[in-house]
């Protein structure tokens, strides 16, 4: 009962300091917006070879951008347990009696909810700049969010326990979130890769999100959404398994 | 001596070839308020750090409220509270946000909650302050509610790391107050480490002290002070070699020299004076100063360890510490 109740009060905690921090929500939509109305308008006219004539090319990003959003929210997220690891706090809930896998659960629902709300946020948004998603589909990519924002809150876990600080950071964004948003399908068809790149995306796990996501909102995909959504599922609970296997070996020196 | 509430067989800690911790072995009984006295990287809060279950002993073991460190860490949380040397709140939520979220922590429930806040707020006179954000709280509020929040729970052991590190002479005497409040009550049994001679003087029952890793002493204050022996007393007067002569047979007192002014050793000061100077009075002679210099735990440590335990840099260092944290 202490463990769901700890995983209910860490939830509640990145809810609560979600919901304060007004300037965060909205700054960090501000890039994706940018990328789905200068993009968007950009590549109007543009003719992809893969993707059929009637899908236009906003409809086929807006997906991707939505995508973008939860994979930066929740790796953000999960991450930000170095934060919490340099003001002390972590210190405060690792002598606390919930169990090490409990803080893991519940950072990683709690991150992964944040995320959800953001991708919902961009898909109201999206709308506005003319995006025109099937109505029943949303529901289903309510699904594939999940997905991916507890895979990538999870991955940002794990990989927090790597870090020493907070100076790791922009690493991690280049040379790890940005690219897996590029090789994921998000701006452009994966089939449009050379080969090579081809398999690096479908290693990919967020291929399988975008391409989820997708299926559910322009009934456009590349993969199966069977397999997209099977992929993610196992990836998600592996990368659960794993987050809480490494965070239960930290010590809090 | 009651119940033992802390056991610790031989505990060692090492990282990489640095032995932190070698070899502590030590008892603090229900009640007790413990100091852990020692100069700064003695190994006070690896120690500390180990009984609170966030570091794992490299060998040896140790018990607290009856559970093995290693083996029931879970059940050593619930029983202890602890308050860190460095901030540890989340400044992005209120005082009360603080203190909630702890005891939900803890498992308590929603009344025992909403009661304990207002009085572990109480204790430390941050009432009026509970719903502001702790960003906006100066340093030693920010460390009274860290107490306050070790408490919430009614822990049966409270860990202090350095509790009044890098605060001003007045929030630390004012910190001194909870903690003697909470003392006199003897429902929690604190264990304080420290730097500060003053602090273990003052506060601790019983005080280990420590250096390199390893304890050289362990008895109350008191004690500990009588292994230096003792207070001096200097004086001056008309006539030293007479007044010598008089003091010289009485208990407790050791002339050690004559010559401008006159030495002696005693072992309890305040008590002697009164009756130096009836002796003088009955006797004529005219005492015209006197200075009484007490023995502190830090004499204790440079007679063991040939080295003062603090050294005058000490805010500084605690910035470094801070800064290398960043």
């Amino acid at each position: 009962m202490v463990e769901v109740n700890g995983i209910y009060v860490l939830w509640l905690r990145d809810i609560k300091r979600y919901v304060r921090a007004r300037s965060r929500i909205i700054g960090s939509l501000g890039m994706p917006i940018f990328f789905l109305a200068f993009l968007g308008m950009g590549f109007r006219r543009a003719q992809i070879p893969s993707l059929p004539a009637e899908i236009s090319y906003i409809d086929f990003l807006a997906p991707g951008v939505v995508s973008m959003v939860v994979l930066f929210t929740g790796t953000f997220s999960g991450i930000s347990i170095v934060w919490d690891r340099q003001f002390g706090f972590l210190r405060e809930i690792m002598v606390s009696p919930v169990s090490r896998t409990t803080i893991a659960l519940g950072r990683t629902l709690g991150g992964a909810t944040t995320a959800i709300f953001q991708g919902m946020l961009m898909l109201i948004v999206s709308l506005i700049v003319g995006f025109r998603p099937d109505p029943v589909g949303t529901l289903s990519s309510l699904v594939f969010m999940t997905l991916i924002a507890i895979s990538f809150t999870g991955l940002g876990i794990a990989i927090s326990t790597l870090m020493e600080d907070i100076h790791g950071f922009q690493l991690v964004v280049n040379f790890f979130v940005f690219p897996i948003f590029f090789l994921s399908g998000a701006l452009f068809p994966i089939t449009e890769f050379p080969t090579w790149l081809k398999v690096v995306s479908y290693l990919n796990p967020l291929s399988y999100g975008v391409d989820g996501m997708r299926w559910s909102l322009i009934g456009f995909s590349e993969f199966n959404p069977i397999l997209d959504f099977a992929i993610l599922t196992a990836f998600s609970i592996g990368i659960i398994f794993l987050s809480t296997f490494i965070f239960e070996r930290t010590e809090v020196g | 001596m009651g119940e033992t509430l802390i056991k610790t067989e031989r505990l060692r800690k090492v990282f990489g070839d640095f032995t932190a911790v070698d070899d502590i072995s030590f008892e603090v009984y229900k009640g007790e308020v413990f100091g852990i006295l020692g100069p700064n990287g003695a190994g006070k809060t690896t120690l500390i750090k180990m009984l609170s279950t966030l570091l794992h002993p490299t060998s040896g073991r140790a018990f607290v409220a009856g559970f093995n460190i290693s083996e029931r860490p879970g059940d050593v949380r619930k029983n202890i509270g602890m308050v860190f040397q460095e901030p540890t709140l989340d400044i992005e939520l209120t005082a009360r946000e603080n203190l909630d979220f702890h005891a939900r922590l803890y498992g308590m429930d929603r009344r025992k909650r909403e009661e304990r806040i207002k009085e572990v707020l109480e204790i430390v006179d941050l009432g009026e302050k509970a719903d502001e954000l702790v960003k906006k709280f100066s340093g030693g509020m920010q460390r009274r509610l860290e107490i306050a929040r070790g408490l919430m729970h009614s822990p049966k052991v409270l860990f202090l790391d350095e509790p009044t590190l890098g605060l001003d002479a007045q929030t630390r005497r004012k910190i001194w107050e909870y903690i003697n409040q909470l003392k006199e009550k003897r429902e929690t049994t604190i264990i304080l480490t420290t730097h500060y001679i003053e602090e273990a003087e003052s506060l601790c029952d019983r005080v280990a002290i420590i250096d390199h890793g390893r304890i050289i002493a362990i008895d109350t204050p008191g004690k500990l002070k009588g292994r230096v022996g003792e207070d001096t007393i200097s004086l001056v007067a008309d006539n030293l070699e007479r007044l010598a002569k008089l003091l010289e047979p009485l208990d407790g007192i050791r002339v050690v020299k004559v010559t401008e002014n006159l030495l002696i050793s005693v072992s309890d000061g305040e008590r002697i004076i009164p009756e130096i100077f009836s002796i003088a009075q009955e006797n004529n002679i005219k005492i015209s100063s006197i200075n009484l210099k007490k023995s502190t735990l830090e004499d204790v440590f440079i007679l063991m360890t040939g080295r003062k335990i603090r050294d005058n840099s000490d805010g500084k260092l605690w910035h470094v510490m801070r800064t290398r944290r960043r």
